[in-house]
């Protein structure tokens, strides 16, 4: 009797297990495009049958995972260099665009009323600035009665592409921050406090009164935290909206860089939105096991077909047409491993 | 034929004994080396790691407070600074309180008391690292951001400023700790993570502490009570000196804990790569730049030798607790 119950478990556990025969792909690296990749690995897995295990650690360490292949693919938001590319064997594509917000914490400011500069936030971050009251804050909010606050800037303490994309904005509006600082995932920050992820600074913004720090949308959204209008190049103040995103992203020529490394910080339109990025995806050229290498670009061939929806209603902008083909073509042509 | 049978079941008996013990002896020989393999090799392999980082850097790499990965310059005294004052500054929350719990319970509290106090110090301890890193975050932090952090601050730098029966006072700025508590009020930072280390180390050294307290034979009490000792001064007296060695045993234990606790600090100390006279600015001890920063370190990168070489310092600084702690154990010679 136990003998025969004992078989028929096993053979239930046995059949279970062929049934569950999905292809596993492993992905790790930034915290800015998490929420999509989950979403995408969640409702591509019925029709595609691969199952995705996304692990949001950072986009540096998403490159080093990467560079060490211990993932089928890395994510980063900073577009890492021809030269490491070409040394590490990678090839690096864009899966969608995304911006991010400065979010504030200041007592008697609602959402998309402060307004701020480029200038500004560099000077805030330098140190420069270090009360909310200040004349230059002022100069530009005539009707916003700010408080004797101290500033209390907040940024990513682990290495991340946010920072990157943060930090290469603050360089383009300061030379003073260009020279002395720098941009990339990990920058040695003259004043304020480091949190650990996305949710980290966003947890630590809520909670410091006179805080401030930046995010990308998602969480920004998601949250319902405090956002605050910027200056763009046209000198347009704007929140940071779909319809913002989309504008930065539609003047952007990705026909004149390689490796599609956009840079999508401060393009010129009346109504775009200064801060904002691609996020790239980073495959082997010679990959180890050629069929997970094809289960990756599978995965987001669907995601480029019928991702877009997901995309939108999480803040994300897909990519244009033209830039999804010319992916397809260069995964054609670097990438072995059958889709 | 019964005693044949009897002599040879002995002398196989013995011959059993013979091969046992020397293969127990090698065993036992075997393991102890191990625990100076395993010393040796962790000490090495942080030290060749740290290698290329004391090359780049020199001895300014103790002394220097750069952390800066873009430009390549690394300094290990940020990280050193914080370590060593969060660990102190948990010690001095944190002895005087397991002193008072181990005192009340081992002279003052009612029998019926003794037990439950005694469990819940000892679930205490057992509670894993990253939940008082969380419990730090999600309530200590607000609590010290939004009340306690703005008054002290307030105290120190002259705001608090009311009249009282006519007459206008003001708090005046008191230079030195008006420095010492400055800053915008994070929540986060040195003093915060500080306060939790204690949390998380009183535990052991009131456990420690109760239970020599404990063995101290009764008659050396009941002899000082005799003579009409009160009970302070039995403790100071009898119980402190006889129990010496255990104690501040319990406390390098304590100590030890606190240096290379990770998770706990990560969440509540702040991360920013500077020093600051104010004890609530943001900073970071050597165990959680290295969580932060090792995940996205390049191998073979400077960053990279520098966090094992921030690795070497931290064993360095243990063997100089270490080193105090039997210089004030050493035995007290008497003429």
């Amino acid at each position: 009797m136990r003998l025969a119950m004992l078989t028929l478990l096993a053979a239930g556990l046995v059949a279970a297990q062929q049934a569950n025969a999905q292809t596993q792909i492993t992905g790790a690296g930034s915290t800015f495009a998490q929420p999509i990749y989950q979403k995408w690995g969640e409702a591509a897995r019925p029709t595609t049958n691969i199952s995705l295990n996304y692990q949001a650690i950072g986009s540096g360490a998403g490159i080093n995972q990467i560079n060490n292949r211990t993932v089928d693919f890395g994510a980063s938001d900073m577009p890492v260099k021809g030269a490491d590319l070409a040394a590490h064997k990678l090839m690096q594509f864009p899966t969608v665009i995304g911006g991010v917000d400065i979010i504030v914490n200041i007592p008697g400011v609602k959402p998309n009323e402060l307004k701020l500069t480029g200038a500004i936030l560099a000077d805030i971050y330098l140190g420069k600035i270090t009360h909310w009251n200040d004349k230059q804050i002022t100069a530009i909010n005539p009707g916003l009665k700010l408080p004797h606050t101290a500033i209390a800037p907040v940024h990513r303490a682990d290495g991340s592409g946010t920072t990157f994309v943060f930090t290469d904005y603050l360089g383009m509006q300061s030379d003073e921050w260009k020279s002395k600082v720098g941009s990339s995932t990990s920058v040695a920050w003259p004043v304020g406090a480091g949190a650990k992820g996305s949710d980290g600074v966003a947890a630590t913004v809520k909670q410091i009164q006179g805080g401030i720090g930046y995010d990308e949308s998602a969480y920004a959204a998601t949250n319902h935290l405090t956002t605050a209008l910027l200056k763009n190049k046209a000198g347009q103040f704007v929140a940071p909206t779909m319809a913002a995103f989309e504008a930065a992203a539609a003047s952007a020529d990705w026909g004149a860089v390689q490796n599609f490394a956009i840079d999508l910080n401060d393009e010129p339109g009346a109504a775009s939105w200064p801060i904002e990025s691609a996020t790239f995806v980073l495959l082997p050229t010679d990959p180890k096991d050629a069929n997970q290498s094809g289960a990756v670009k599978k995965f987001f061939d669907w995601g480029f077909a019928h991702g877009d929806d997901i995309a939108r209603s999480l803040l994300y902008i897909p990519l244009p047409a033209s830039v999804h083909t010319a992916i397809r073509a260069a995964w054609q042509k670097e990438v072995p491993g059958t889709m | 034929m019964q005693q044949a049978a009897t002599i040879a079941g002995l002398a196989s008996g013995r011959r059993r004994t013979a091969i046992g013990d020397p293969i127990f002896a090698a065993l036992a020989r075997v393991a102890g080396v191990f625990v100076l393999l395993l010393l040796g090799s962790l000490i090495l392999s942080l030290f060749i790691g740290g290698l290329p980082a004391f090359r780049a850097f020199g001895a300014g790499f103790l002394t220097s407070t750069a952390w800066d990965p873009v430009h390549q310059a690394f300094g290990a005294a940020v990280s050193v600074y914080g370590t060593l004052i969060t660990s102190i500054l948990a010690l001095i929350f944190a002895v005087p309180l397991a002193f008072g719990i181990a005192f009340y319970l081992t002279e003052l509290a009612p029998a019926w008391l003794r037990r439950p106090i005694g469990t819940a110090i000892e679930l205490l301890a057992a509670v894993p690292s990253i939940i008082y890193g969380m419990w730090g975050f999600f309530v200590i932090v607000p609590i010290m951001s939004q009340y306690i952090e703005p008054w002290i601050i307030s105290l120190f730098d002259g705001s608090i400023e009311f009249t009282l029966a006519g007459m206008d006072i003001q708090f005046p700025e008191v230079p030195i700790l008006e420095d010492l508590f400055s800053g915008p009020p994070f929540g986060t930072g040195l003093a915060t993570a500080a306060m939790i280390l204690a949390v998380m180390v009183i535990p052991f050294i009131a456990a420690t502490m109760r239970d020599v307290f404990d063995t101290v034979p009764a008659v050396y009490k009941e002899s000082a009570y005799g003579v009409g000792c009160t009970t302070w001064e039995v403790m100071r007296s009898i119980v402190l000196p006889y129990t010496r060695v255990s104690v501040v045993g319990g406390i390098m234990l304590g100590l030890g804990r606190a240096l290379g606790e990770t998770m706990a600090v990560t969440f509540v100390i702040g991360n920013a790569d500077r020093i600051s006279s104010s004890l609530f600015s943001s900073g970071n001890t050597i165990a959680s730049i290295v969580a932060l920063e090792f995940p996205e370190s390049p191998a073979g990168s400077l960053k990279l030798a520098s966090l094992l070489a921030l690795g070497f310092i931290l064993f360095v600084i243990s063997f100089i607790v270490l080193a105090i702690s039997r210089y004030l154990l050493r035995p007290k010679l008497k003429v």
